[in-house]
C-alpha cells in the first residue's frame, strides 16, 4: 500500500513537471507562432512602437522563450522580480506570473478564488452523489417501471440542457419571480448563511447536471453489478436484499463513479466557469473567463496551472480511494 | 473614446436567448408600471434625461449610489485608463485643471474650470497656455494641490513602458520629438524635468506648445492630465489605490469583484464648481453575466450600469415595455461602419467603393444593428452628431437616409461599369467574431450586394486580436479584406479628438492601425494641420465640416448608424443626465439620490 | 407412486401427495420459464426427483440443459435477484425437509439460505466478493444464521478454512479472494458453504474452472465433508467423470427435461438413452488415449424456446430412425421405467437399445 502511494505521488510529481512546461509552451509560444503581439493589446489604441516595444522588455516577451520558461519556474519556488522603466514589481513565491493587466500578482488571486469555485464544486458534488445515486439505485431496482422511465426522462433533460438555461431559469423562478433567494455571491467569512443562500442556486443547478449524469452511470454500473456471481453468492447466503444492495453491489457500484468524480471534481476547477458566470460567482472559472476576455495571459496560465494541479491531486486522492475499495488495485 | 462595448456580453446575451422568454414574463411579474412621463414609482420617465437634467430639485445629499457593471475599468490610474466609463467615474475621486462641463447634452462637451480658477489664457500664437490654481483644492490627506502636482501627473503620460493603456496625446503635442523619458527615468531632483511644462510657483502652471493645437484644452480636460503626487504614486499599481484629490475616496477595490468609494473628508466643496458630490458612498459591484446585471437593474438593486453599454437586447425589451420611464436612449457618438481598404482590389477604385455605398440597404443595415432605437439612426457620414461641424443626416452624399435608403441597384450597377467591373466583383468581409451585431450587419450587406453582382464572402476573425489583424495594413491585403466592419467613437468631442486617427496619413501604422482606408489625401491631413491652429470654435466647426465631406466624397466609408443605446437609471436617482462630453453616458460625478436611506 | 428405498438410493416418481413429501427433497414437476423478447425460454420444463440425506444425486448435461437453473430453482435464486417487470416464471413443487419452498414466504426461504441449504459455484473467483477478505465473507455467511460476535465468527471461519485444508488458516484468513490460487479459492468457496452445517449442499461445475489435479482433490474434498456431515449433496456436471465415483443417483437432462434417472451404475453401465450414451463417449478418461478419448455428441444443444417436436433430441440423435412411423418427430416420449429405479424417455425398445448399447456403443467405450 505504501509502495502504491509512493508511485502514485511521484508520479504526480512528475505530472505536474511535464504539465507546467506544456502548458507554458502553448501559451508563450502559440501566440509567437500565430504572429499576435501580445504587447500591443496593453497599450493605448495610439501608442507608438517604442511603447509597445517597452511593455515587451517589461513582459519579458523579448526573451527567448526557454528562458521565460525558466524564470517561470523559477519564479514559482523563489520568487521573482519584474522590472523595466524605472517600475519594479516583486512577486514572492510561489509566484505564478504577474498580471500586468490589472497589476496583481496571480498566486493570491488565485488563493482568494479557489475556495469559492472549491465549494461550488464540493457542494454540488454532495448534492449530485446523493441524488443521482438515489436516483440510479432506484432506476437499477426498479427497471422497466415507470419510475425508472421518468427518472431517465429527466436525467436525459439534465445532462442535455445548458447550465446557462437551467441556471438562468432558476434564477428567475426562484430569485427574481418568487424572491426565496437572494442569489447574490456573499463571502463566506461575512456571513454563513448568506454565503449559504448565494450558493444554493448555484450547487442545485451544477449539481442537476452532474446528478442527471450519475444517475445514468449509477443505473448502468448497478444493473451490471446484479448480475454479477458474487451478488448471487451473497444471496445465495441467505442474505437479506437490501444488505446485498448496499453491502456488496453498491461497494462494486462505487468504483467507476468514483473514478469519474476524481475527474469531475478536478475539471471542474476550472469548468465551473458557466455556473460562475451565471450567477456572479468570485471563483476561478469567472477570472479565467475575464482573463480571456481581456487577454491576461498571466492568469489563463494560472488558471491552467492550477486548475491541472487540482485535477492532479483529485485522481492522487481517487487513486488512493481506490485502493481502499479495492483490494486488488493495491498490488497495481 | 474606447469604451469597449463588449463581446462578453453579447455573445452570452445571444446564447441565452432561449431564456428570454422566461425571463420577460418574470420581468412582467415583478414591474408592472408601463408609464413613460413622471410616475408612481418616481422614474423621472422616458427620455427625461437624455440632453436635460432630469429631477435635479429631488436629489439629496447622503446615500449609497450603487453601481454595476460586467465591466471592470482597464485601468483606475488616472494614466492608464481609456474606457469611456473610466474617464467619466474618475471624476469622483480625481480633479483636472479644467474638465468637460457638467451640464446635459452639447454643453457637456465644453470645458470648464475645475482646479483652474478659469480656463486657460491663451498667448496668441496659440502656444502657451496659462493657469492659476484655486484656493483651498488639497489631496486626501488634507496637503494642498499644487502645480507641480498637476505636472508629475501630466508626466506620468510619458512612462508608458510601466504606465502603458491611456491617451498619450499630450505626449505628442507637448513633446512631438519624444525627448523627455518620463519621470521614473528622469534624472533631474524633483523629476520634473519636462521642458514644456513651467511651474513658476505652486498656484501657476504654464504649457509652452512646441505647435499650436486648437484641441489643447479638449486634451488637458482628459483623465490622464489628473495631477498625482509624486510621494503617492505607486507607479504601475496605482490604479488599484489612485489618492484622490476629488470628492470621493478608494476605501476598497477588488480587481472585477467591487469597488467602494467614500467621501473625502478634506474635499471642500466651494472649491469645487464642477461636483456637487450628493451621495455618501459609491460602490460598483461587478457581474459576469449580462442578464442577470440588466435583471438586477431593473429590479432596483443597482441604479446605473457603469459601462454604459445600454442594456442587453432581454433586458431592452423588458425595460421599455415594463419600465418606460427609467430609460433614456441617448446618441452614443459612436458610429457604426464598414470601411474600404485601397490596399485590396477593386476598392483602389473610387467607383467601386461607391457601387458597394449605393448597393447596401442601409434599413437593414440598421436593423441589424437593431433598429431606430438600440441602433440608432441610419447614418449617412462620417462626423458624430456630438462632434462640433456634424450636420447629421442633413449631409447625406449618397442619399443612404433618403431615396438610396433600401438601396440603388442601377446606381451601383452604373458605378461598377464606371469601375470596370460590370458584372460585379468578388471580395471579404472582415468581421469580428465575439460581436453578433457586427456579424448580422455583415450577412445584411452580403445579401443586398449579391444582387448588384457582388459577392462577398465573410471572415470572422478573433475579436480580441483586432489591432493585429485589421490593424496591420500587410495583413489586410494577404487577406484581401476589401470591406472592415468596425465602429469609433470620438475621445474628445472634436474632429480631431474622433477623425484625426482614421484619416490622416501620419496614422498609417504597420500594427495597430486605425487609418485602415489607407486615406493618404494631402487635402485632409491638410485641413487637420489648418485645425489645430485655428483656435476660434466657428472656424474649427467649419474645417471639422470640410473634413467630413472630404472623407465621404472620397467613398471610402459606408456608415451603418449614428449610435443610439438604452440607457437605464434607477427611480432612486435625481439629477441625472446625458452629456456628449462622454458619448451620451449619464454624467456621474452629478447623480444624486431622492433619498438617503439605505 | 414408486417405492422409495429406505436405504436412501431415491430416484422416482414423484409420490403424488399434494399434502407433502416424506423425502428429504422432493422436486415435482419444476417448470422455470423465463420470458424475453424472442418468446418463452423454457429453462425447466416438468423435472422431479427426490433425494434424501446423506446421498449424492447427480444431475449431468450440456450447458443449456437447465442442470443450473434447477439448482438455483431450489435456491430461490430466480426470485431473489429478479428486478424491474420481467421476472421468471416457476411452477410445480419443491420440498425441502417438510417446507414447499415455492410456495413459501420469501422471506422464510431465505432463512433456510445458506443454512439448511447451500451452494457451490463454478468459479469461485467471480463467486466470492472481490473487495472483501475471505474470513470477512465467511463470517458474514456466518453471522447470518448465528447471533454470535465477529471473534467468535471468525474463529468458525478459520476452523472451516483449517477443515478446507487450506494451510495457515489463522493467516490467509485475512486474505483476498484473489491472493489465493483457483483451488485454494473452491477450497474457500466450500468452506464458505459449509459453515452452517448446511443438510443440502448444491455444487453447481464445482471443478469446471480449475486444474485436473485440482479437480480431483475438490471432489474428494466434497466426499469427506459429505461423510463427515452427512449431507444431501446434489452435484451438477456436464462431465459424467465427476459424478462417476461421486453420486449414488445420476440425473440426465437435456432441453429443460430429463431423459434418464437412475442409481449411478445402472446410469453407467446400462444406460437406456443415446443422449447418455453421447456424455459417456465425451467422457475423459485417464486409461484412454489422448486422440480418441473425446467423442462430444453431434450438433448443438436446442432452443430452448421452441423444442423439436417429438424426442428433443431427435436432431441429433444417431438413431431417430430406429423406431417406426416416425414417431420420434412427432411425439414426446415419456419417461418409463426400464429397471429397478432406472428410467429412461425413448421411443426405442427396451431390446433394441440394449442391443445396440452392447453390441455398437460399449465396446467404443
Amino acid at each position: 500500500m505504501l509502495a502504491y502511494l509512493i508511485r502514485r505521488l511521484f508520479a504526480a510529481v512528475v505530472m505536474l513537471v511535464v504539465i507546467i512546461l506544456v502548458v507554458f509552451g502553448i501559451f508563450f509560444l502559440v501566440p509567437k507562432w500565430a504572429g499576435v503581439d501580445i504587447a500591443t493589446s496593453f497599450v493605448g489604441k495610439q501608442a507608438d512602437p517604442a511603447s509597445v516595444e517597452a511593455v515587451r522588455q517589461k513582459l519579458g516577451l523579448g526573451d527567448p522563450v526557454f528562458v521565460q520558461a525558466w524564470e517561470f519556474f523559477k519564479g514559482i519556488f523563489a520568487g521573482r522580480t519584474y522590472s523595466g522603466g524605472g517600475d519594479v514589481t516583486q512577486c514572492s513565491a510561489p509566484c505564478f506570473g504577474y498580471s500586468f493587466r490589472s497589476e496583481q500578482a496571480v498566486w493570491p488571486v488565485l488563493t482568494e478564488r479557489f475556495p469559492v469555485t472549491l465549494a461550488l464544486a464540493l457542494g454540488a458534488a454532495v448534492l449530485w452523489l446523493i441524488f443521482g445515486l438515489a436516483a440510479g439505485v432506484l432506476s437499477a431496482l426498479k427497471r422497466g417501471t415507470l419510475w425508472d422511465r421518468g427518472a431517465m426522462v429527466v436525467a436525459l433533460a439534465g445532462v442535455s440542457l445548458p447550465i446557462y438555461f437551467t441556471g438562468l431559469l432558476s434564477l428567475a423562478i426562484f430569485s427574481h419571480s418568487l424572491g426565496w433567494i437572494n442569489a447574490e455571491f456573499v463571502p463566506l467569512d461575512e456571513s454563513f448563511s448568506g454565503w449559504f443562500g448565494g450558493m444554493i442556486l448555484p450547487w442545485i443547478t451544477l449539481a442537476f447536471l452532474y446528478a442527471a449524469m450519475y444517475a445514468r452511470i449509477t443505473r448502468a454500473t448497478m444493473m451490471e453489478i446484479l448480475g454479477e456471481d458474487y451478488i448471487r453468492t451473497a444471496r445465495a447466503k441467505g442474505l437479506r436484499e437490501q444488505v446485498v444492495i448496499r453491502k456488496h453491489a453498491m461497494r462494486s457500484t462505487l468504483t467507476p463513479l468514483l473514478t469519474m468524480l476524481g475527474m469531475d471534481l478536478g475539471a471542474l476547477m476550472g469548468g465551473a466557469i458557466l455556473t460562475e458566470t451565471t450567477f456572479s460567482l468570485p471563483g476561478l472559472g469567472q477570472k479565467v473567463l475575464d482573463a480571456i476576455q481581456n487577454q491576461d495571459l498571466p492568469f489563463i496560465l494560472g488558471v491552467v496551472l492550477i486548475t491541472s494541479l487540482a485535477v492532479l491531486i483529485a485522481n492522487l486522492v481517487v487513486d488512493v480511494l481506490y485502493a481502499v475499495i479495492d483490494p486488488r488495485v493495491r498490488l497495481a | 473614446m474606447t469604451t469597449q462595448r463588449t463581446s462578453g456580453r453579447r455573445k452570452q446575451a445571444m446564447a441565452a436567448a432561449a431564456v428570454v422568454a422566461a425571463l420577460l414574463t418574470t420581468a412582467a411579474c415583478g414591474g408592472g408600471d408601463s408609464d413613460s412621463g413622471g410616475s408612481k414609482n418616481g422614474a423621472a420617465g422616458f427620455d427625461a434625461a437624455n440632453n436635460k437634467v432630469a429631477q435635479a430639485d429631488l436629489a439629496k445629499k447622503g446615500g449609497e449610489l450603487k453601481f454595476a457593471s460586467t465591466q471592470d475599468a482597464d485601468s483606475w490610474d488616472t494614466t492608464r485608463g481609456y474606457y469611456g466609463f473610466m474617464w467619466n467615474f474618475s471624476r469622483y475621486y480625481s480633479r483636472q485643471l479644467v474638465t468637460n462641463t457638467p451640464a446635459p447634452g452639447e454643453k457637456g462637451a465644453g470645458v470648464s474650470p475645475d482646479l483652474a480658477t478659469d480656463v486657460a489664457k491663451v498667448s496668441d500664437d496659440g502656444k502657451t497656455y496659462t493657469y492659476t490654481l484655486r484656493d483651498g483644492v488639497t489631496w486626501e490627506d488634507g496637503k494642498p494641490i499644487t502645480s507641480k502636482d498637476v505636472k508629475y501627473g501630466i508626466e506620468r503620460v510619458w512612462a508608458q513602458d510601466v504606465l502603458s493603456g491611456g491617451p498619450t496625446y499630450l505626449k505628442e503635442v507637448l513633446d512631438p520629438d519624444g525627448k523627455y523619458q518620463g519621470p521614473y527615468k528622469d534624472k533631474s531632483a524633483d523629476k520634473l524635468g519636462l521642458k514644456a511644462i513651467e511651474t513658476p510657483d505652486d498656484k501657476t502652471i504654464v504649457f509652452k506648445l512646441p505647435e499650436a493645437n486648437s484641441d489643447f484644452e479638449e486634451m488637458l480636460a482628459l483623465t490622464s492630465a489628473s495631477p498625482v503626487r509624486q510621494d503617492k504614486d505607486t507607479k504601475s499599481k496605482y490604479g488599484l489605490h489612485p489618492f484622490s484629490s476629488g470628492p470621493y475616496k478608494f476605501e476598497s477595490y477588488n480587481p472585477g469583484k467591487d469597488l467602494t468609494l467614500v467621501r473625502n473628508t478634506e474635499w471642500k466643496q466651494d472649491s469645487d464648481p464642477v461636483r456637487k458630490a450628493y451621495p455618501d458612498k459609491i460602490t460598483i459591484k461587478f457581474f459576469t453575466n449580462a442578464n442577470e446585471l440588466d435583471q438586477r437593474l431593473i429590479a432596483g438593486d443597482y441604479d446605473i450600469d457603469l459601462a454604459q453599454t445600454g442594456l442587453s437586447p432581454q433586458g431592452r425589451t423588458s425595460a421599455l415595455k415594463e419600465h418606460k420611464g427609467n430609460v433614456d436612449n441617448p446618441v452614443s457618438g459612436y458610429i457604426r461602419y464598414a470601411v474600404f481598404p485601397q490596399s485590396v482590389k477593386p476598392f483602389d477604385n473610387i467607383h467601386c467603393r461607391k457601387a458597394v455605398l449605393y448597393g447596401a440597404d442601409h434599413v437593414s443595415l440598421q436593423t441589424a444593428r437593431g433598429g431606430p432605437q438600440a441602433g440608432g439612426d441610419i447614418g449617412t457620414n462620417m462626423l458624430p452628431p456630438a462632434v462640433p461641424g456634424s450636420e447629421g443626416q442633413k449631409y447625406d452624399p449618397y442619399e443612404m437616409a433618403g431615396a438610396n435608403k433600401k438601396g440603388n441597384v442601377e446606381k451601383a450597377k452604373e458605378e461598377l461599369k464606371a469601375c470596370g467591373h460590370p458584372n460585379g466583383f468578388k471580395t471579404t468581409i472582415a468581421v469580428r467574431n465575439n460581436k453578433p451585431v457586427e456579424v448580422a450587419t455583415a450577412e445584411s450587406m452580403q445579401a443586398s450586394l449579391k444582387k448588384v453582382g457582388i459577392e462577398v464572402g465573410i471572415d470572422q476573425y478573433d475579436g480580441s486580436q483586432t489591432a493585429g489583424i485589421i490593424g496591420s495594413p500587410t495583413n489586410v491585403k494577404k487577406k484581401g479584406y476589401g470591406i472592415i466592419i468596425m465602429g469609433w467613437g470620438p475621445d474628445f468631442p472634436s474632429v480631431q479628438g474622433y477623425g484625426l486617427p482614421l484619416w490622416n496619413s501620419n496614422y498609417i501604422l504597420e500594427s495597430g492601425n486605425n487609418n485602415y482606408a489607407l486615406i493618404e489625401d494631402k487635402e485632409i491631413d491638410g485641413l487637420f494641420e489648418k485645425y489645430t491652429t485655428t483656435l476660434e470654435d466657428s472656424g474649427k466647426a467649419d474645417i471639422a465640416k470640410q473634413i467630413n465631406h472630404k472623407v465621404m466624397e472620397g467613398a471610402y466609408y459606408l456608415p451603418f448608424v449614428f449610435e443610439k443605446f438604452i440607457n437605464w437609471r434607477s427611480s432612486r436617482v435625481a439629477n441625472v443626465y446625458t452629456s456628449d462630453g462622454y458619448s451620451g453616458m449619464y454624467d456621474f460625478v452629478n447623480i444624486g439620490l431622492k433619498s438617503s436611506s439605505k | 407412486m414408486s417405492e422409495l428405498s429406505k436405504s436412501g438410493a431415491a430416484v422416482g416418481e414423484p409420490t403424488g401427495s399434494a399434502s407433502g413429501s416424506n423425502a428429504f427433497l422432493e422436486v415435482r414437476d419444476l417448470k422455470v420459464h423465463f420470458p424475453t423478447d424472442d418468446g418463452l425460454v423454457k429453462s425447466v420444463d416438468g423435472l422431479s426427483f427426490q433425494l434424501e440425506r446423506g446421498k449424492t444425486l447427480g444431475i449431468v448435461g450440456e450447458s443449456g440443459s437447465g442442470k443450473s437453473v434447477t439448482s438455483l430453482g431450489i435456491m430461490g435464486l430466480h426470485t431473489a435477484g429478479q428486478y424491474g417487470r420481467r421476472k421468471a416464471q416457476i411452477s410445480g413443487e419443491i420440498w425441502l425437509d417438510g417446507t414447499e419452498l415455492l410456495s413459501a414466504d420469501a422471506d422464510q426461504v431465505r432463512k433456510l439460505r445458506g443454512r439448511q441449504m447451500a451452494m457451490i459455484f463454478q468459479d469461485p473467483l467471480s463467486a466470492l466478493h472481490p473487495y472483501y477478505t475471505i474470513g470477512q465473507q465467511i463470517v458474514e455467511a456466518y453471522r447470518i444464521h448465528h447471533d454470535v460476535d465477529k471473534k467468535t465468527a471468525k474463529r468458525r471461519a478459520v476452523e472451516m478454512l483449517d477443515r478446507v485444508g487450506i494451510p495457515q488458516p489463522d493467516k490467509r484468513v485475512d486474505s483476498y479472494p484473489h491472493e489465493f490460487s483457483g483451488g485454494m479459492r473452491q477450497r474457500a468457496m466450500i468452506a464458505m458453504s459449509l459453515v452452517n452445517n448446511p443438510e443440502l449442499l448444491i455444487a453447481d461445475e464445482p471443478t469446471t474452472a480449475l486444474d485436473v489435479t485440482v479437480q480431483a482433490q475438490i471432489l474428494d474434498l466434497i466426499r469427506d465433508l459429505q461423510k463427515e456431515f452427512g449431507s444431501a449433496v446434489i452435484i451438477i456436471t456436464h462431465d459424467l467423470g465427476v459424478v462417476a465415483e461421486l453420486a449414488d443417483d445420476l440425473l440426465v437432462m437435456y432441453g429443460g427435461r430429463c431423459v434418464e434417472r437412475g442409481p449411478a451404475e445402472k446410469v453407467f453401465y446400462e444406460p437406456r438413452h443415446p443422449y447418455t450414451w453421447g456424455l459417456l463417449g465425451s467422457m475423459p478418461r485417464l486409461d484412454r488415449d489422448q486422440q480418441e478419448r473425446l467423442t462430444p455428441v453431434k450438433g448443438s444443444p436446442p432452443s430452448l424456446i421452441n423444442l423439436p417436436s417429438g424426442c428433443a433430441f431427435n436432431p441429433r440423435c444417431p438413431y431417430a430412425d430406429v423406431p417406426k412411423d416416425d414417431v420420434t418427430r412427432t411425439v414426446r416420449p415419456e419417461l418409463t421405467e426400464i429397471g429397478s429405479k432406472h428410467w429412461a424417455a425413448c421411443h426405442m425398445s427396451q431390446e433394441q437399445r440394449e442391443r445396440i448399447w452392447t453390441e455398437e456403443i460399449a465396446p467404443k467405450l
